[in-house]
């Protein structure tokens, strides 16, 4: 259960929001919509422990996430807007790394999966610098695929619970973007929690999905 | 693979990849060492005298002119908020990063110092107690630049925001490791030098992990 409470933000002089409050319960998607600017990246990046709110905290199963940085990151997978990717490394190297320091167990075999089922399988010896933006993305998110194969095969122990994206979508073609979703889906499904930005309609078929927009509110700057 | 030997590799995988990067600090060390017997001329007992110094400092800046590649990288493109989430302490990565980065801008300044010292005209004891000193040393200049790298992150103009940040900090061992050289010189022992070395390696072997990824922390909100 990731929960927060009465969160504020402030960038520079601009107050994004204030007394924001809500709960993901697992087997839950939260969808963050809003204006560019409204402050959905600061969000997930304040749901991630990266960035400290002004005001408010968040609490994943009741403990404030501060106090409980290393259980709580195990539990997170966080794609954010750029790729993590090493032009000089492989795609596949890239997921190895990216798998280990999420503190995962990485096999090659699991990886080459990974990709494969993200369509960039053919692309695993490349290194990332010969890559279209597109398939540098389908690398990148090939770490949600690699997640959920672990939590098959070591029993959801270790597996993140939490996805944290932002705009998964961007620059992805319409097979991805259904392939995407339909991994999305798959996991909430498995009672997973999903919070994430897109400007895309969401077909996620998942029954927990509910919408919080962020306003880009003048008033709240003044 | 655990976390530590992981990003070790990787950076070394990296720098193995981008020879040119890791080249251009020992070319620079070179070149500024070898330009000085060059520019004073060819009295031994001169030579011999400077050798310690300028060998020290030239080492001192070649290893700061690297520091802005410690980070910078992966903060751009994102690895370094994948750290920050691992459920390993970031002072671990912290110091994967940094070993990785004294074994490719740090260890090859050791290893050619010798080469340098004969064209200073160094006996066989000094050139010795020399690499011995920058082994001690040059890890602590990588160590104590982290810090000032990981403050300076993002921030325009960092490279002589680095420099002003850290140079206060490694004068301490540009005056050990000199003293040390110039000890062995004048037949005197080394070894109250040598340890000097080696208590701030310890110490910022200690201190500067922290610090630093206190500091990227930081950088990266």
């Amino acid at each position: 259960m990731l929960e927060a409470h009465g969160l504020e933000c402030t960038r520079g002089e601009r107050t994004l929001f204030r007394g924001l409050s809500f709960s993901v319960a697992p087997a839950q998607l939260l969808h963050l919509g809003g204006a560019n600017g409204a402050g959905k990246t600061s969000l997930l990046r304040i749901l991630c422990g990266l960035l400290s709110p002004a005001r408010g905290e968040i609490r994943w199963n009741g403990r404030p996430i501060a106090a409980i940085r290393e259980e709580y990151a195990a539990k997170l997978l966080y794609i954010g807007h750029a790729n993590a990717l090493k032009d000089e490394l492989t795609a596949l190297e890239n997921l190895q790394v990216g798998g280990t320091l999420a503190g995962r167990r990485c096999t090659r075999e699991a990886a080459i999966g990974a990709l494969g089922e993200l369509g960039v399988g053919r692309c695993a010896h490349l290194p990332v610098r010969a890559l279209s933006q597109g398939q540098r993305r389908r690398v990148s998110l090939a770490r949600l695929a690699l997640g959920a194969r672990n939590a098959e095969a070591i029993n959801d122990e270790n597996a993140a619970r939490l996805w944290i994206l932002d705009e998964p979508f961007a620059a992805l073609d319409t097979a991805a973007v259904v392939h995407l979703e339909n991994l999305i889906g798959a996991h909430v499904a498995g009672g997973g929690i999903v919070v994430l930005t897109t400007h895309q309609p969401l077909a996620v078929v998942a029954t927990g999905m509910f919408r919080i927009e962020l306003e880009y509110d003048t008033e709240a700057s003044q | 693979m655990n976390p530590f030997t992981c990003i070790v590799r990787r950076d070394l995988l990296l720098a193995f990849r981008r020879r040119s990067d890791v080249f251009n600090t020992l070319v620079f060390f070179i070149i500024v060492v070898s330009l000085f017997p060059l520019g004073v001329g060819p009295e031994p007992n001169q030579l011999r005298a400077m050798a310690p110094g300028v060998i020290w400092v030239a080492a001192l800046l070649a290893s700061m002119l690297a520091l802005n590649r410690l980070f910078a990288a992966d903060f751009a493109d994102g690895t370094l908020e994948q750290m920050a989430l691992s459920p390993e302490p970031l002072f671990l990565l912290v110091v994967a990063k940094v070993l990785a980065h004294w074994l490719v801008a740090g260890l090859p300044l050791v290893l050619i110092a010798p080469v340098l010292g004969i064209q200073f005209d160094m006996s066989v004891d000094a050139i010795l107690v020399m690499m011995l000193a920058l082994a001690l040393g040059t890890p602590v200049l990588s160590l104590i630049g982290a810090v000032g790298a990981a403050l300076t992150l993002g921030v325009r103009g960092g490279g002589v925001l680095v420099a002003l940040l850290v140079l206060p900090l490694y004068i301490p061992v540009l005056v050990f490791g000199a003293g040390a050289v110039v000890a062995t010189g004048a037949g005197v022992s080394a070894q109250a030098h040598l340890l000097l070395i080696g208590a701030s390696l310890v110490l910022s072997l200690v201190l500067s992990p922290w610090a630093t990824a206190m500091a990227l922390r930081i950088s990266l909100e």
